[in-house]
This record gives C-alpha cells, structure tokens and sequence, in this order.
C-alpha cells in the first residue's frame, strides 16, 4: 500500500481487529452436521434412511432387553411376569448359565477348575500378548497347558508332569547339542522327549492312586463356550509352529519336501472345515490301530490343526515372499547356515509382516469351532439347539440365547482384532 | 544354500551325505520320503486291519443302489427310488445353487455398504462399520440358524393365507411368506417343447438366446469403439443395445408362451397349491451367507478403492473427465484390479461354507452324500472321500480361473 492511497481515503484502520467466534452456522454441531449429515440432498435422504434404520432397530430391542426378566424357572413363568408386555427371558442364561458355559455332563462340584484354568490362561497369554511386561512371566506361559490339562481333565498329576519332563528333557538336549548343529540339537531333543513319554506311558498308571485329588472328566463331558475357548487356544497355538514348518517347507529347494507341503496345503485348503470334521468323527478312527480308540476331542483337534496350519502356512509364505531377496543374500554372505538364517534374520521379519494375517486366521478359526456341534459335541451352540432348546422348561425360547451366543463370540473376535490393528501400529519400525 | 563355498572334485565319500550341502539335501529327502511312506503304509494296514476287524471293504457300488430318501428341494427329477448317486447329483446342483445365488447378493451387498463406509456422511459411515463389524466377528453358522429360526418360528404357517377370508394377504397376490418358505410366481411355458409336463429345453431355448443378446452387444460396443478412435464421435449405443437385450428374448418368450403358476389359496385346505416354493433351509442358508460375506466383502471394496490414489482422481479431472468418466475409466479399473482376486476367494469361502447346510437341512451335497446316504450305507470312508473329491474339484477351478484372470490383469511392466 503506498503513501498517496493513505491520502486519498478517509480511514485507515491503523490496529488488527480482535477475531471475533465464527458464526453459528460455520462452526459447532450445526457446522459439523451441515458437512456430515446433510451436506447434499442425496446425503440427506440417506441420514433420514439411516436415522429410520436406528430408530426401528433400537425399537425392536431396547424395551425388549430393559424390560428383560432375569428371574425365573421356566419360560411360562417368565410370560406370567412378563404379562403379555415385550420383554426378554434372560432367566434362561441365569438358570442354565452352568450348562452353557461348561456344558451339561461336567460335574458341577468342580465348575471351578474350568474357571481358574481360564484365568490361569489370561495370566499366561499377557506376556505373550503384551512385550513390555517381564519376560520371566513366560514361565507361566510354559506351565500353563500342563496345568490347564490338569485342571480341566483331572485324573493323575503325574500325566501332566511327565509330559513336562519330556518336554525338559528335549529341551536340555537341544541346548547341549545345538551349538554342534541346529539339526542334531532339533532331532535329539525331539528323540530324548519321545523317549520320555515312551517311559512314563508305563510309570503313570504304576503311580496312579486309586483316589486323585481332582477327580477325572473324560473329553466327551466337555461342552459349553469352555469347548470352543479349549478347541480356539489349543488348535490356534498347535498351528502356528505346524504353519511355519509347512511355509518353509513349501520354499524348500528340495522337490519332495517341496510338493509334499504343496500337496497338503492346497489340498486342505480346498475343502470345507466340515468334511474334515467328518474325516475326525467316522473315518480317522479307521487310521489308528484297531485296540486303540482315540477320543473324539483329540480327533478334532488334529483335524482343525491341520486346517489352519494350512491356512497360517500361507499367510507366513506371504510373509516370506515379501521380504526382499537381500535379506536372504545378506545372511548368506554372513555364513550363517540355513537354521541359523531363518531363525535369527528371516523368520523374526517374516512373522512379524504376518501378524494381522494370522490373527485374522485365528479369528476365523475360533468362529468355526462351532462347526463341532454338527457332528453332535455340545459346544455353546450344540449346547443352545440341543438340551437347551429341548427341554420342557425353555422350548419356543430363542433370541435370547441367540443373543448370547453372538455377544459372547464378538467380544473376544472383536477384542482379538482390536488387538492385531495395535500390535501393528506397534510394531511398525519403518516409514518412521 | 549357496553352493560356491563347496569343494571342488574330490572323491565320494560316505560322510559327505551328512557334510556336504550338495548330497545333504538327497540325504534329507530319502529320510524324508522313508518315513513318509512309513506312516502311509501303517495307516493303510491300520485301515485294513480295522475294516477286515468290522467285516466291511471298500466298494462305491451303494451309489448304484436306490437312495430310499426324499429331498424337498430338487431342481432334477428325483424321488426316493433314485440312486444314492441321482442323490448326490440333486446334492450338487443345490450346493452351485446356493452358492450362485449367494454369490450375487454378497456382491451387491458387499459392494454397497463398501462404497457406503467411505461415504461423506458421517452417520452412514458408522452404520456400515457397525454392520461389517457385528457380522464378521460372529460364526457364520449362528446367523444360519438365527435366520432359519426367524423364518421358521416369526413368519405364519401356510394357514394364514388359506381361504376365502385370509388372515394375511398374499404380498401383491402373488408372494407368500410362511414357515415353509417364500411361495413364489413359477414361470412355465404353454406352448414350448414338452407340452403341458415342460421341458428343460425351453429354458436352455431363453438361455442361449440370452447369451447370444450378450454377444451381439459386445459386437455393438466394439463396433462404437472403433467408430470413436476414427471419428472421434462415439455414437449412442444405449438403446440398440438394450433392444438387443430385450427384444429376441421376448419374442422367444411370447414363442413359448411364458405363464405364470401363482400360488393359489384355495386349492386346498391345509397347504399353499401351485407356485414355486424357496424353503426355509435355502432361505435362512442363502440370506446368512449373503450377509456374512457381505460384510467381508464390503472391506475388501473398501480397501479397493482407498488403494487408488487420490493423484489419480486429480490428474483425471486435470485432463478434464466428466466425474462418472473418472470413475469408469480410471478409478474403477484400478480398484478392481486390487478388489477382484479378494473377491473370488470369498466366492470360494461361500462355496465351502454352504457345506454348513447341514445343519438347517437344506439338501446340498454334504447333506445328501455326507449325510442321510453316509448314515444309511454306513459306508463313511468312500462318502467323505467323495464329498471331499467334489468339493477340491471346485475349489481348483476357480483357483485356476482366478490364476488366469491374474495373469489377464497383471501390470505389464517393460
């Protein structure tokens, strides 16, 4: 602005003026529901439709669920208190909460070892989970199954125990002979553990008592959301090893071992969860030997382990591909030999790029544990179909144990995936 | 492993099959292959062992034999004096029907509550996340068996529409909802192949007319392709195309005699007559998987379009595009090039996943083979092999066409 212009006006304010709020309808909720609400006409026929969609369904279910009766021994009982008014029978889940968590066949008396061992669990998980915690909780981690198994089946410690020292036992072997070579550490410690278990199958029934201190649960009394939470944990921590092994193998350089694990993956990959639980019901009973019979539990679990190791095998092999081929040169030229470059430079990357996969794999596989309760096991859902549903007091019930069913199993799918997005963020070391 | 650290020559040695990294993996392969023939080999003694302990063998002749069961749903001729075999086919059809049918109203869910969650409108945003969210993280056979339950235990019995007087009214006097099922409108033609008993030809007749409309458009667009990259002009082919849609089939319709089978209420007293009847286990097994894989596919769309970068959008207007113009041209065939091999598999998991008919008793192949004949014949090995046979069958097809579309699809780089 030049002098003469200073001239030839009247006023020139010589002082900023203070800035004054914006206007109500700039700013604010009005603002903000001008933008994202109704910024154009279609956007705001689709926020009516919306607000239409809200209102029905929180009509439909709102008083249905504050209106619900939690008291209550049958469903008749329930529509006298009730009195023709819309309201849930949650009494249902008070009155048969035993029978949905743990199934109808655990003795009631030991409810409580199902509970500690899933605290127990949550215990163990936090130092897997969680890196900053001290990593002397991994101990617990390392008890927890043999302890679990303890708790949940009873019978004899010694079982447990002796599984343990097996495990101990290949440890100390692979740690005496691995500075030697990974393979004759591996291979002996697996050796000296099956030694072990080969042994103690004829000490435990020597030093079982008569009286155990927990009394035995056989496997087919197990049921409830306990099944899906034992089948989830066990057969999701089984596949994960099994799934390295089978991407690393399907990378091998050696054909046979090559097209083996091709064979296996696509092959397991390709049919539905299902067919494969009928494999474990009526026809891997034809596979082991005639004088033995293997529980059906056992039979599952082998089944859905293989399932998902198939699965989690191509997720890793994703994992593997995307690192780039320098990583595998540079261990190279370091001398490392094939054990040592996988453990200490491919292995630690390519898992952490397959975390999200594998988590979502893990999601998916807990959600189908259900699948078990077509080939009649009475997890939560055989639990609600079957006795449930079926008996006198609560025929002609279903929202609300549906209800549960869907809240129980998307607070931990939802948790778990909630998880895998922080673990992400957190462990994301590039683009920093 | 790098072989340039190996000696040179030398003479053979016995120890080298341990040491030495060329002979070591020969080594580990015949260990490998020895015990994997070992465990073979004990499983096929443990399996002969066992079914000669049971007094049973190995024979697929059962699916020769008379089924001696009736299947609701049916879209071949079959009644219980068919083969276990017939069965098994009838199963076949119904799993492919599901599956198409679910395949499509996945895609279009899918696509649009994708498209939805990237939405400028905040409300519809969150109602989509929440819809993708609530049915991806619960078992897709619980929405199964919630969907069956509300159409088998809310919905009316035929009754309601039965008679003079009606409690309900058929929707548009031709749709029925009831516990049964949805009755439908069933087209049949008068005066096609077959007479009055109809014939499958017709339909073939409207399908391959249908097919060649198809073709006859792709010969339209390319003609105005090229008239473009001549002229410049690209002449309106709209109209052309949807009379070539339209016409050759009607006329082919009207040919045949195209009637209409609407249920009738008062045939009968007890049952819906006349119409096509969708039961309930196809109901409840098509809706649940459209939803629940819906919801999958809504975020492989999403991710889709979020991986075209925004640059793309800016440089298209920058060239001057119409909005719809980017879209077609340059947004979408990015997008789909990311959203597409996601897709297939989740056709794929659709396909596996309507084996879960099982448990609403809807007659697809593992309810048929690997249900009622596994359970009357007793024959258990050879249905699940079957049934596992039909089902990798089906997943290496698509596997192998997703391979050639890849290819199809890949950026080709110079």
């Amino acid at each position: 602005m030049s002098d003469t212009h200073a001239h030839s006006v009247a006023f020139v304010r010589m002082e900023t003026i203070p800035q004054s709020a914006p206007p109500l309808a700039a700013a604010g909720p009005v603002r903000w529901g001008k933008d994202n609400l109704f910024a154009t006409p279609a956007n705001a026929l689709l926020t009516i439709a919306s607000l239409v969609v809200i209102y029905f369904i929180l009509a439909a279910t709102v008083p249905w669920i504050l209106n619900g009766v939690w008291n209550a021994g049958s469903l008749s009982e329930c529509r006298e208190i009730l009195q023709g008014t819309s309201g849930a029978c949650f009494a249902v889940l008070t009155e048969r909460w035993p029978q949905l968590l743990f199934g109808f066949q655990y003795p009631s008396e030991a409810y409580w070892r199902p509970t500690l061992a899933f605290v127990l669990m949550l215990v163990a998980l936090a130092p897997v989970l969680f890196f900053d915690l001290p990593r002397k909780l991994l101990i617990i981690t390392a008890l927890f199954p043999f302890v679990a198994y303890w708790l949940i089946w009873g019978g004899t410690i010694w079982a447990p125990i002796l599984a343990l020292v097996g495990f101990i036992v290949g440890y100390l072997v692979y740690a005496k002979f691995v500075n030697r070579s990974f393979a004759v550490g591996f291979f002996g410690g697996i050796a000296a553990a099956f030694v072990v278990w080969a042994l103690s199958g004829y000490i435990v029934p020597a030093l079982t008592p008569e009286e155990t201190l927990l009394s035995s649960v056989p496997s087919r009394d197990l049921g409830g959301y306990m099944l899906n939470m034992m089948l989830g944990v066990t057969c999701v921590s089984l596949s994960v090893p099994l799934g390295i092994v089978l991407a690393l193998g399907r990378q091998s350089s050696m054909p046979l071992i090559k097209w083996v694990c091709v064979i296996f993956i696509e092959f397991i990959r390709g049919v539905p969860l299902i067919t494969l639980l009928f494999v474990a019901s009526v026809m891997l009973a034809f596979l082991f030997p005639p004088d033995q019979t293997v529980d059906l539990f056992i039979r599952v679990v082998i089944m859905i382990t293989m399932f998902s190791s198939a699965y989690i095998a191509e997720v890793i092999r994703g994992g593997l591909a995307a690192l780039p081929k320098g990583q595998y040169e540079a261990a190279d030229s370091l001398g490392l030999d094939y054990a040592q470059a996988m453990r200490l430079i491919i292995l630690p990357q390519a898992l952490k790029i397959s975390i999200p996969g594998i988590v979502n794999i893990a999601v998916g596989l807990f959600k189908d544990t259900t699948l078990v309760s077509v080939i009649s096991m009475f997890d939560i859902l055989g639990m609600i179909r079957g006795p449930i549903l079926a008996s006198t007091d609560w025929n002609g019930l279903y929202w609300e144990l549906f209800l549960f069913a869907c809240v129980v199993f998307f607070v931990v799918c939802y948790s778990i995936s909630q998880y895998s997005q922080w673990l992400e963020r957190r462990l994301a070391t590039d683009h920093r | 492993m790098s072989t340039t650290t190996d000696p040179q020559g030398g003479t053979f040695r016995l120890s080298m099959l341990l040491n030495d990294s060329r002979y070591r993996s020969l080594t580990l392969q015949a260990i490998a292959a020895i015990m994997l023939a070992a465990s073979i080999a004990y499983m096929i003694s443990n399996l002969l062992a066992n079914l000669a302990a049971q007094d049973l063998n190995i024979s697929f002749e059962f699916l020769g034999s008379p089924a001696g069961y009736d299947i609701n749903q049916t879209l071949i001729d079959y009644s219980s004096q068919s083969s276990n075999l017939r069965a098994a086919f009838v199963g076949i059809i119904n799993t492919l029907l599901v599956a198409v049918l679910a395949c499509i109203t996945a895609t279009i869910l899918g696509v649009f509550a994708g498209v939805l969650r990237l939405s400028n409108n905040w409300l519809v945003r969150k109602l989509m996340s929440f819809y993708v969210e609530i049915f991806r993280n619960i078992p897709v056979l619980i929405w199964i068996i919630i969907i069956f339950t509300i159409v088998t235990a809310v919905l009316p019995g035929a009754r309601a529409y039965l008679g003079e007087d009606p409690e309900r009214n058929m929707l548009a006097g031709m749709f029925a909802f009831t516990n049964r099922g949805v009755y439908v409108p069933a087209p049949f033609f008068t005066t096609g192949f077959g007479g009055e008993e109809g014939s499958g030809l017709n339909w073939l007749l409207v399908i391959g007319v249908l097919i060649a409309s198809f073709f006859a458009t792709r010969f339209v667009t390319a003609g105005a392709d090229k008239k473009q990259a001549e002229t410049g002009i690209r002449p309106n082919t709209l109209y052309l195309n949807l009379a070539i849609w339209i016409v050759p089939v009607a006329i082919v319709l009207f040919i045949l005699g195209l009637s209409w089978d609407l249920p009738d209420p008062l045939a009968n007293r007890f049952n819906l007559r006349g119409g096509l009847q969708i039961g309930a286990p196809l109901i409840a097994l098509w809706l649940a998987l459209s939803v629940y894989t819906g919801a999958f596919i809504a975020e492989n769309v999403r991710a889709g379009i979020q991986a075209v970068s925004r640059g793309q959008t800016e440089a298209a207007s920058a060239l001057g595009l119409r909005p719809n113009r980017t879209m077609s041209l340059v947004i979408l065939p990015q997008a789909l090039r990311v959203i597409i091999p996601p897709l297939i598999s989740q056709y794929l998991n659709i396909t596996k996943n309507s084996s879960l008919a099982i448990a609403v008793g809807y007659a697809d192949i593992t309810a048929t083979l690997g249900g009622i004949t596994l359970n009357q014949t007793g024959r258990a090995i050879e249905c699940v092999l079957l049934l596992m046979l039909f089902y990798l069958t089906i997943s290496l097809l698509i596997s192998a066409f997703m391979n050639v579309y890849n290819n199809s699809m890949k950026l080709k780089e110079r």
